[in-house]
C-alpha cells in the first residue's frame, strides 16, 4: 500500500478509522457475491468532508476507491480490484431531518433501508423499496444499484424514490443532484448518477420520498397445479387492470424448502403458488381482491388463502423473505440470478429454466417478483462436489441468454457490477455502451471511482472469455 | 421496431440541427435545419403495461389508443410524445402518476453522430447499466434526437373526480389527511383535488376533507413555472397555484431563469458536451 497516501488518510480521518488488518482487509475483499478481490485499505468517513478528504487523496495519488455501503450487493459492485480504497459508508448513518407534511426525509447513505423505515413509522409513512435484504442494506447501496423488492411492482424502483443527492465527484468538489421539488431546472443528473454503481462519485446525503402506509392491505396465497397456471394468472391479473402491491411467486421445491423451515402451512404439493398483496383504500382493495380471486379460479388456482389478520399475513411474507435462509437445507451453496422477461415469456422462460438445470444435473429453486416478471433462480448446490462450479457457471450463462432472447434484461435489481458487465454486449450495441461510457466519463474523468465495473473493456467487448475469475454469470 | 435509419440520416453526422413535433412546447431552433421523428404507434402490449411508438406521435393519439385497452400513459396532453418527454414537464398529476422521467422505459435515438443508440431496456424493472433515458427526459434534445421510444403505462382508474374547497389558507390540513391524491393545487386561498380509485373510497375521502365535487381544476396561471421544495408551498404570496408535495408553481408573472449551483451547471454541461462534442443537436436549448 502507498504509504504517503495512508498517512493522508489517517491525518484526514484519524488512524482508528483507516484499516489495514488482515481482519478488515478479508472481510471487505468482497461483497454478498462470490467475487473475491483485494483491498488496499478500508476507511470509515463520517461527514462528507471526510469523504471529500478520502477520494482527493486517492485520486492524487491515482489509486482507485471503492464506496460501500452494507456490502449485501449480489454482483461484485462493491468488490475491491488491485488493492483499491475501500470507503465504507456505515458511519454516516443518520436521518437528519424528516418532513412528514410533504413525505421526504434527508437521510446519510449508510441508514439501513428498514431502519428509515422502522424511523419513520409513527408518522404512518415508509420507505417504499423493500430489497430482501432491507434488514441490513443501506439505502445509499440502494441508490447505488437502483434497487427493487417485492412491493416495487406498485410503488417503482429506488429512483422514484430519490429526489435528491449530495455527491463527492472525483474533483473533490460536492453537487446537489436533484431538488426536493420533484422536477429539476437542466437535465437529471440525479436520475443518471442512481444505479451508477459508484462509478459516478460517492453520495453522503440523499433527500428520499416517504410513502403513506396503506389503510387497507390483503395479502393472498393461491396454489397451482402449474407453473405456467401461475404464470399466466399474473398477466390476467396485470392485463385486467390491476396493479397489486406485490406479485410474487414461489415453485414446489421452494415451497417445499419454505415450509420445512416456517411450518406455515403451506400446499407443499403445489407446483406453484403465487403471493398477491393488494394495498390501499378500503372498496378497492376489497373489489381488487375480489376480482384477483376471480382470475385465478379461473387460471386454475386450486385454493385461495387469505390472511385473517396481520399475524397471518407477516407469516406469509415470512415464507417469501426467508426462502434463500430456507435452501441451506437443501445444499450449502447457491447462486442466484436476477433477469427480467417480459411477463408474457414467463412461463416459456421458465419451462427453459428447468431444462437447462436437469442438463446441468443441478437442482433449481424459483422464488421471483412475478409481477415484474423478474426472475430469481436461484442455483443450489455443494461447492465440494468436484466439477460442480463449471456446471454452475454454464447455466447460468444460458439462463441469462435465454432471458435476453426472450426480450428481457439482464438484471432486474442487482446490477451489473463485475458480474455481468461481460454480458452488456447481449443487450447493448458498441454505440449504447460508448454513449453509457461518455455519460460516466463526464462524471469521473479520472476513472478512479470504482473501476472495471459495469462497462465492458472496448477490447473485450463481447467476448465472454474475460470474466473475471469468480464471477459466475 | 420501428426503422430509424432514415431518420438518423436525415439528422446526419454534421452541422446544427433541430428537431420539432407540433411546436406547442417551443418547436424547432430557428434558422437551423428541421427533422422530425417518426410518428406512429407500434405496438401496444396491455398486460405487459409497455407500448412501443415513434417519438413523433401526438400524445393525444396515443392516449386515445390506450384507452382502448382501459390504460393510459403519464405524459401531459398535447404535442407530440418525443416533444413531452425532451421537455420533462409533468401535468398537474404528478404527485399521483409520477413525473414524465419515471414513464420512459427505453429510447431509441439519433445520436450527435447520427448512430441510432439504445438507451434502458423493455422491461419496467431494470437496472442493466447506466440510465441514459433519466438524462435523455428534460434534455430538450441536446444529447440525442429521440426516434422510438417504449413507456409504461399505467391502468385507467375506475372513477376519476376534482373536488374543491374554499377558504383554505394553510393546505397542509388537506395534504395530509388525503390518502394518496392524485392531484392537490392550492392557490392561497381554496384548494383543487383530484381523487382517483373505487367511487366509494373517493367519496369517502372527499367527505373526510370536506370536499365538493367540481368540474376541474383552475387554470393555470401561465406566467411561469417555478420550482420550490414542497415545504415553502404554504408560504408562498401573489398570484399562484401550487401543486403540493410536488413544488411546481405556475406563477401569473414571468420569473428570471432559475439559478442553479455553479458545479451542477458545469456538470450538466460536461454531460452535454460529452454526448454532443460540437453542439449541434437543437443549438442553444
Amino acid at each position: 500500500m502507498n504509504e504517503a497516501l495512508l498517512a493522508e488518510l489517517r491525518a484526514a480521518l484519524t488512524p482508528a478509522r483507516v484499516r489495514t488488518g488482515a481482519t478488515e482487509l478479508g472481510l471487505y475483499r468482497r461483497d454478498a457475491s462470490n467475487i473475491e478481490g483485494s483491498a488496499g485499505v478500508v476507511c470509515f468517513p463520517r461527514t462528507t468532508e471526510e469523504v471529500q478528504a478520502c477520494v482527493r487523496a486517492c485520486v492524487r495519488h491515482e489509486v482507485p476507491f471503492v464506496p460501500r455501503g452494507s456490502g449485501t450487493g449480489l454482483a461484485g459492485g462493491a468488490t475491491p480490484l488491485d488493492h483499491a480504497v475501500v470507503i465504507a459508508l456505515t458511519k454516516m448513518d443518520r436521518v437528519l431531518s424528516v418532513d412528514a407534511v410533504n413525505r421526504s426525509a434527508w437521510v446519510e447513505p449508510g441508514v439501513l433501508n428498514l431502519d428509515l423505515t422502522r424511523q419513520v413509522a409513527h408518522l404512518g409513512l415508509h420507505f417504499a423499496p423493500d430489497p430482501s435484504s432491507q434488514q441490513s442494506c443501506s439505502i445509499g447501496g440502494n441508490v447505488a444499484n437502483n434497487s427493487g423488492g417485492p412491493h416495487c411492482l406498485a410503488d417503482g424502483v429506488t429512483t422514484s424514490h430519490i429526489l435528491a443527492a449530495e455527491v463527492v465527484l472525483t474533483d473533490g468538489s460536492v453537487v446537489v443532484l436533484g431538488s426536493e421539488a420533484w422536477e429539476t431546472h437542466g437535465l437529471d443528473l440525479r436520475g443518471a448518477f442512481v444505479g451508477s454503481e459508484g462509478m459516478f462519485g460517492i453520495a453522503t446525503k440523499l433527500c428520499v420520498r416517504l410513502t403513506q402506509n396503506a389503510p387497507a392491505v390483503t395479502t393472498m396465497l393461491m396454489d397451482f397445479e402449474s407453473v405456467d397456471a401461475g404464470a399466466h394468472t399474473v398477466s390476467a391479473i396485470i392485463a385486467d387492470g390491476m396493479v397489486p402491491a406485490a406479485l410474487e411467486m414461489m415453485d414446489q421445491l421452494c415451497i417445499q424448502a419454505v415450509e420445512a423451515y416456517i411450518h406455515a402451512g403451506l400446499p407443499t404439493d403445489a407446483a406453484a403458488v403465487l403471493l398477491v398483496e393488494v394495498a390501499g383504500l378500503p372498496h378497492g382493495v376489497a373489489a381488487d381482491a375480489a376480482r384477483i380471486v376471480e382470475i385465478g379460479t379461473a387460471h386454475g388456482a386450486r385454493s385461495v388463502r387469505i390472511a385473517q389478520d396481520e399475524a397471518e399475513r407477516a407469516l406469509l411474507w415470512k415464507g417469501r423473505k426467508t426462502a434463500f435462509g430456507a435452501i441451506a437445507r437443501i445444499k450449502p451453496n447457491y447462486y442466484l440470478h436476477d433477469t427480467v422477461v417480459p411477463r408474457r415469456a414467463l412461463p416459456d422462460v421458465l419451462r427453459q429454466v428447468y431444462e437447462v438445470v436437469e442438463r446441468h444435473d443441478l437442482l433449481v429453486l424459483n422464488v421471483f417478483h412475478a409481477g415484474d416478471g423478474n426472475l430469481h433462480p436461484l442455483l443450489v448446490f455443494d461447492k465440494r462436489e468436484p466439477g460442480v462450479m463449471a456446471r454452475v457457471h454454464a447455466a447460468g450463462e444460458e439462463i441469462v441468454r435465454i432471458s435476453v432472447e426472450a426480450g428481457g434484461v439482464l438484471s432486474g435489481e442487482h446490477g451489473i457490477g463485475l458480474e455481468k458487465r461481460d454480458y452488456m454486449p447481449l443487450m447493448f450495441a458498441p454505440a449504447d455502451l460508448a454513449a453509457q461510457a461518455a455519460v460516466r466519463r463526464a462524471f469521473d474523468p479520472t476513472g478512479l471511482a470504482n473501476p472495471s465495473k459495469v462497462l465492458p473493456s472496448p477490447a473485450g467487448c463481447g467476448d465472454l472469455q474475460h470474466v473475471p475469475e469468480g464471477a459466475w454469470v | 421496431m420501428i426503422d430509424l435509419l432514415a431518420f438518423a440520416a436525415e439528422v446526419g453526422d454534421a452541422e446544427p440541427v433541430t428537431i420539432t413535433g407540433l411546436g406547442t412546447r417551443g418547436g424547432a431552433v430557428p434558422d437551423v435545419r428541421v427533422v422530425r421523428a417518426p410518428a406512429g404507434i407500434d405496438w401496444v402490449q396491455a398486460d405487459e403495461m409497455t407500448v412501443c411508438c415513434g417519438a413523433g406521435t401526438p400524445v393525444d393519439e396515443l392516449v386515445t389508443e390506450l384507452a382502448a385497452y382501459r390504460q393510459t400513459v403519464a405524459l401531459p396532453a398535447g404535442g407530440t410524445v418525443g416533444g413531452a418527454l425532451a421537455v420533462g414537464r409533468a401535468d398537474a398529476r404528478q404527485l399521483g402518476w409520477g413525473p414524465v422521467r419515471d414513464a420512459l422505459l427505453q429510447a431509441r435515438y439519433v445520436s450527435a453522430a447520427g448512430e441510432v443508440v439504445k438507451a434502458g431496456g423493455p422491461t419496467v424493472k431494470n437496472v442493466s447499466g447506466f440510465d441514459v433515458c433519466r438524462l435523455l427526459v428534460g434534455s430538450h434534445g441536446t444529447l440525442g434526437f429521440i426516434g422510438e421510444v417504449i413507456l409504461r403505462t399505467r391502468p385507467l382508474a375506475r372513477h376519476s373526480q376534482w373536488f374543491h374547497r374554499a377558504d383554505v389558507h394553510d393546505p397542509s390540513d388537506v395534504f395530509t389527511t388525503l390518502y394518496r391524491p392524485v392531484s392537490v393545487l392550492w392557490n392561497g386561498s381554496a384548494v383543487w383535488v383530484l381523487l382517483e380509485g373505487h367511487p366509494d373510497d373517493v367519496a369517502e375521502q372527499a367527505a373526510v376533507a370536506s370536499l365538493v365535487a367540481c368540474e376541474g381544476p383552475p387554470a393555470l396561471p401561465t406566467g411561469s413555472r417555478r420550482l420550490v421544495p414542497p415545504a415553502q408551498v404554504p408560504l408562498l404570496t401573489g398570484g399562484f397555484v401550487a401543486e403540493l408535495g410536488v413544488g411546481v408553481v405556475h406563477h401569473a408573472e414571468a420569473s428570471d431563469a432559475a439559478v442553479r449551483p455553479e458545479r451542477a451547471q458545469v456538470l450538466d454541461h460536461t454531460v452535454r458536451q460529452a454526448l454532443d462534442p460540437s453542439g449541434r443537436l437543437n443549438p442553444g436549448r
